[in-house]
């Protein structure tokens, strides 16, 4: 039995949920072009996870296993209809930047993959702790993804010029690929690959070797 | 696990889970609404104020748009109307309704808008003596990849371009994204719109040479995004000429609207 702190803390880079899991990837291209949305976007889907994997757990001895991934659904649904209605209230030109991401929370692996393989096991409190600590790990992805393609992207961080823009009259010649999906495609491989060098546990095994050559014997 | 499994006891985890969940959405949705619409007026404001380059940090937008004045236009007549509540008119719901918008043939359609609304608004910076000393004018139309939606702002005789700002629109970052530019903005003010009656006001190739008899109607073209660029071109033309606010300009300029 692993210990609360352990939950915490190993999906942050042990087994993270974007670079190991390989979960979520989607609304880690679409908002990571600006680092202040994507902070909002990770508040978001910590809340989202902790609480729906609370819920979830807190009725888990009481849901029929005919339906559970439905249930999971209504729940998960319904925090973040909450919270974008939160949004809307209280960081409305965010909210408008996020626009259809953070709905697609409900959608994202991430909250369902917690809910079904974690909360659904587990008593209340572990399962909290559980979805903050992925929400995290999701975080630290996207919140170094948001650095590199904010400050080499657009010359900015948080929206405050860091590096003058050429077209503002400093020296800095943006890379305009960062500010496009794409790139944090790249972004998140080589995340992958700095992860997976410092721990190899964490690399895959492969699916098939090539076997050895060998000369055909019927040949001899 | 098998007396969860049964269908009453399905039924009643089903029902009892969606009361609870609806109770919680709409609740959220009821007590947070007022403050949203305040926050979607408020954004509205703020871009319009932005447009007509009147915005300053630091004082409420409230107070700012004090001296604005919200109006609505026939835009088949050019006057104004009182047929339709400014406040609560909903012009972007009204241009895809066709019992209030007007077809638009494909030749004149040059903004790519399908259909124009019959009403619009417009918005009046007054003086404290009730003279008009801007209009600002909703203006939009297609790009490259998006519709850009924003306003453009004129003085007083409805020629000189006052300022243009938009605030929602889907463009290449970086290329066509540099529509938000405040450097490339900054370009607007002072150019005029028509020549000889009809709208000359346009994006170029390249830059305005200063010298040039032409400069006055000329704005730089967006690098690397000529889609763009002639989007923006197209939809001036489209909202400043005839089947836009050009009736209603003639109209506030001889006193008639």
């Amino acid at each position: 039995m692993e210990t609360l702190k352990e939950t915490l803390t190993e999906p942050i880079f042990k087994n993270n949920p974007i670079a190991l899991q390989i979960l979520g990837i989607c609304s880690a291209l679409a908002v990571t072009s600006s680092l202040q949305v994507t902070l909002v976007m990770c508040v978001a889907l910590i809340f989202v996870t902790a609480f729906s994997n609370l819920f979830v757990s807190m009725i888990r001895n009481h849901i029929p296993s005919s339906i559970r991934i439905i249930v999971q659904m209504v729940i998960i649904a319904s925090l973040v209809i909450v919270v974008d209605q939160f949004l809307k209230a209280y960081a409305y030109s965010i909210s408008k930047q996020l626009s259809v991401f953070v709905g697609l929370i409900i959608t994202n692996c991430i909250v369902m993959g917690r809910a079904e393989a974690y909360a659904m096991k587990n008593p209340p409190f572990p399962s909290f702790v559980d979805g903050v600590g992925n929400g995290l790990g999701y975080s630290v992805v996207l919140i170094a993804v948001a650095v590199v393609r904010e400050l080499f992207g657009a010359g900015k961080l948080m929206g405050i010029e860091i590096l003058p823009l050429v077209t503002e009259g400093g020296w800095y010649n943006p890379n305009g690929l960062l500010l496009l999906p794409p790139s944090a495609f790249f972004l998140i491989g080589l995340f992958i690959w700095t992860l997976r060098s410092f721990d190899k546990k964490q690399v895959e095994k492969p699916d098939y070797t090539l076997a050895k050559h060998t000369p055909v014997k019927e040949g001899l | 696990m098998s007396s969860n499994d049964s269908i009453k006891k399905t039924l009643l985890v089903a029902f009892s889970l969606c009361i609870v969940c609806s109770v919680i959405v709409s609740t959220a949705a009821v007590v947070l609404k007022p403050v949203q619409e305040v926050n979607k007026a408020l954004d509205r404001k703020r871009n319009i104020l932005a447009a007509a380059g009147m915005l300053e940090e630091g004082r409420s937008v409230e107070e700012q748009f004090a001296q604005i004045s919200t109006r609505v236009v026939d835009l088949r007549t050019g006057k104004f109307t009182d047929e339709v509540d400014p406040a609560n008119y909903d012009q972007l719901a009204a241009a895809s309704t066709p019992s209030q918008s007007t077809s638009l043939p494909k030749d004149e359609d040059i903004a790519k808008l399908g259909r124009r609304e019959n009403y619009s608004q417009v918005y009046l910076v007054q003086s404290p003596q009730g003279e008009i000393e801007k209009v600002i004018l909703p203006i939009r139309g297609a790009g490259l990849w998006s519709t850009l939606y924003g306003f453009i702002a004129l003085e007083s005789d409805a020629n000189t371009v006052a300022g243009l700002g938009f605030y929602e629109h889907g463009e290449t970052p970086g290329l066509g994204g540099e529509v938000d530019n405040p450097r490339w903005i900054a370009h607007w003010p002072g150019k005029q719109v028509y020549r000889d009656g009809d709208v000359a006001l346009g994006l170029i190739k390249g830059s305005v040479d200063p010298s040039s008899p032409k400069a006055q109607w000329q704005i730089d073209g967006l690098a690397g995004a000529t889609l763009t660029s002639r989007g923006v071109t197209n939809l001036v033309h489209f909202w400043l000429g005839e089947n836009g606010f050009e009736p209603f300009l003639n109209n506030l300029k001889s006193g008639e609207a």
